[in-house]
């Protein structure tokens, strides 16, 4: 669907040189939404422009289904962009129009007769919940209703592609989840392909199928959300997921619990449908050995289990040194070194 | 000598008139030579929709030449231009051409600086829905600065009631030409105080308007 194949864009600045895009090799597949995150001057946003061309390449190749964008003229460039929605971190309302206005706007460019303009902004209304704002000046609004009528006046043209331009950073957790839901519906329903970019670890949890993390205009862990959430690699991406799943108490708490006497730490890690079997139970009254969770949790990951727990072992050595080999074969476990 | 005030009123109501009419005229016509600089300052300006450096610098200089000219050495300086123009440099159209390019050069500012004050935001978002720069200016920047834009306007209206009173002392005609003559020269406190206060009531009225419609547009 979009296939943007070593992608770099360099700004010029007076005589200094950002290279925003350096390099980047991805492809977003057809129904998918894919999140890309990265913390602010990661090149993210310029990456997005380029999608629909707010941006041009310096080098490298964007297609959208299967259309090099470079050979485009600025006519056709306008065309694409009626099958491109855009929504934005700040919404980005046009103050003089109203709601209905406002969603009618890209109707009247793509030169809709009125009555059919009418019809399709009573269905958008509808589909954001928003028919009694229609006749609402946007600063009457509240932020998610804002974004919803962004999201409206993004599928008025019912576009293939939606990019999300952090369109969630400016709302509260409430109305993020909110909007979360609105898009995964848009998603769902109209079959649109998501492109979005953020720096919250918690809107790729959500929402996503597939992950591209940046650093330094560059793309440095890619794949789907469940592997990289729970195998992450790069020292980046391990941050973001700690950003939304603690898994490990700090330092001091585990020295305490040293102190008190604890012993024997590990942390298990188990993914997917070995949450329905009662492993930890089992192995722990058949060797007679005492299972302790200290820390962790258990999270839903595309509608995965993901369990990451720090448990303590008590009993004879022997018996925990069985215990560790029996589980070893279903999940991962590993040792953990309390200072 | 004074005037006889059973005698001179028409001529109030016809220099009043005359004020009323060299005003509106400037207005319209430094209206729409004004929003088109103004708009192509704008537009031409770096990093925005049709950027131009040369096309930007050359009407900034322009602008910036003009402006500071005082409107009555400004209005003698282009009477030779008037008069190729107009066919005459006495009278009130003689006034409204000048009063005109000096406007549309004011006009051109005020309207540069309420499209600065647009969210870029808002024109990222008409640019990724697909709208061509002429759309971009028809149906985004126009709009948006709009209630703004006419609180510029009617400042600039009080400043050409000022102006058409300044184009009266060089044969304009007007209210400017009557506080002048029988006024100023011939020591006639009753006429120059009756030209302050109709002035002074054109001002109001302008104001009122002005602020009255930037209202509706803004909702505020």
């Amino acid at each position: 669907m979009i296939e943007f194949s070593q992608v770099a864009k360099t700004f010029v600045l007076g005589k200094r040189k950002v290279e925003a895009v350096k390099d980047v090799s991805l492809t977003i597949q057809k129904g998918e939404i894919f999140g890309i995150i990265g913390f602010s001057g990661a090149g993210k946003s310029t990456l997005l422009r380029l999608v629909n061309q707010l941006e041009s390449p310096s080098n490298g190749s964007i297609k959208i289904q299967g259309e090099d964008l470079s050979s485009f003229s600025a006519k056709e460039i306008r065309k694409l962009r009626r099958r491109i929605g855009m929504i934005f971190q700040n919404f980005n309302l046009f103050t003089s129009r109203t709601v209905a206005g406002n969603i009618a706007y890209p109707l009247k460019l793509a030169g809709m007769p009125k009555a059919e303009i009418k019809i399709r902004v009573d269905e958008l209304l509808k589909f954001v919940g928003l028919t009694d704002k229609a006749n609402d000046y946007p600063e009457q609004l509240s932020g998610g209703q804002k974004q919803r009528v962004g999201i409206a006046r993004a599928l008025a043209n019912s576009p293939e592609i939606l990019i999300c331009d952090e369109a969630t950073s400016a709302l509260d957790p409430d109305t993020t989840a909110e909007i979360l839901r609105l898009l995964k519906k848009v998603n769902k329903e109209f079959g649109i392909t998501i492109l979005l970019i953020t720096h919250e670890m918690n809107v790729i949890q959500t929402i996503c199928d597939k992950v591209a993390v940046m650093e330094n205009g560059e793309v440095i862990e890619t794949g789907n959300v469940f592997d990289t959430f729970t195998n992450p690699q790069h020292p980046t991406t391990k941050r973001f997921i700690q950003s939304v799943q603690q898994d490990r108490p700090s330092d001091s708490l585990l020295h305490q619990w040293k102190q008190s006497g604890g012993k024997n730490l590990y942390r298990v890690i188990f993914k997917g449908e070995l949450a329905n079997t009662p492993l930890l139970s089992q192995v722990s009254r058949k060797n007679n050995v005492d299972i302790n969770i200290v820390y962790g949790s258990v999270q839903e990951l595309q509608e995965k289990f993901f369990g990451n727990l720090l448990v303590s072992f008590e009993g004879e050595a022997s018996a925990i040194h069985t215990v560790i080999s029996e589980l070893e074969k279903a999940v991962s476990i590993e040792e953990v070194i309390v200072e | 000598m004074k005037v006889d005030w059973a005698t001179f009123w028409p001529r109030i109501v016809d220099s009043t008139g005359e004020t009323i009419l060299m005003v509106i005229m400037t207005l319209i016509f430094g209206s729409i030579l004004g929003i088109f600089i103004g708009l192509l300052l704008y537009v031409t300006r770096k990093g925005n929709i049709l950027e131009n450096k040369l096309v930007f610098q050359l009407l900034n200089l322009l602008i910036n030449i003009i402006r500071p000219i005082p409107f009555i050495i400004f209005l003698v300086a282009l009477s030779p231009l008037t008069r190729t123009i107009v066919g005459t440099t006495i009278g009130t159209w003689a006034a409204i051409f000048p009063m005109t390019i000096a406007a549309s050069f004011g006009i051109a500012r005020v309207v540069e600086n309420n499209l600065i004050s647009i969210d870029p935001g808002v024109i990222e978002a008409a640019k990724a829905m697909g709208a061509s720069p002429l759309q971009i200016i028809f149906t985004v920047l126009i709009p948006e600065a709009l209630g703004p834009l006419i609180l510029g306007l009617t400042f600039v209206t009080i400043s050409l009631i000022d102006f058409s009173a300044m184009a009266g002392t060089v044969g304009g005609g007007g209210l400017g030409y009557v506080a002048m003559t029988y006024g100023y020269q011939r020591f006639d406190g009753s006429v120059m105080l009756v030209t302050v206060i109709i002035l002074i009531v054109l001002v109001q009225i302008a104001q009122w308007i002005g602020n009255t419609l930037s209202r509706k547009i803004m909702r505020r």
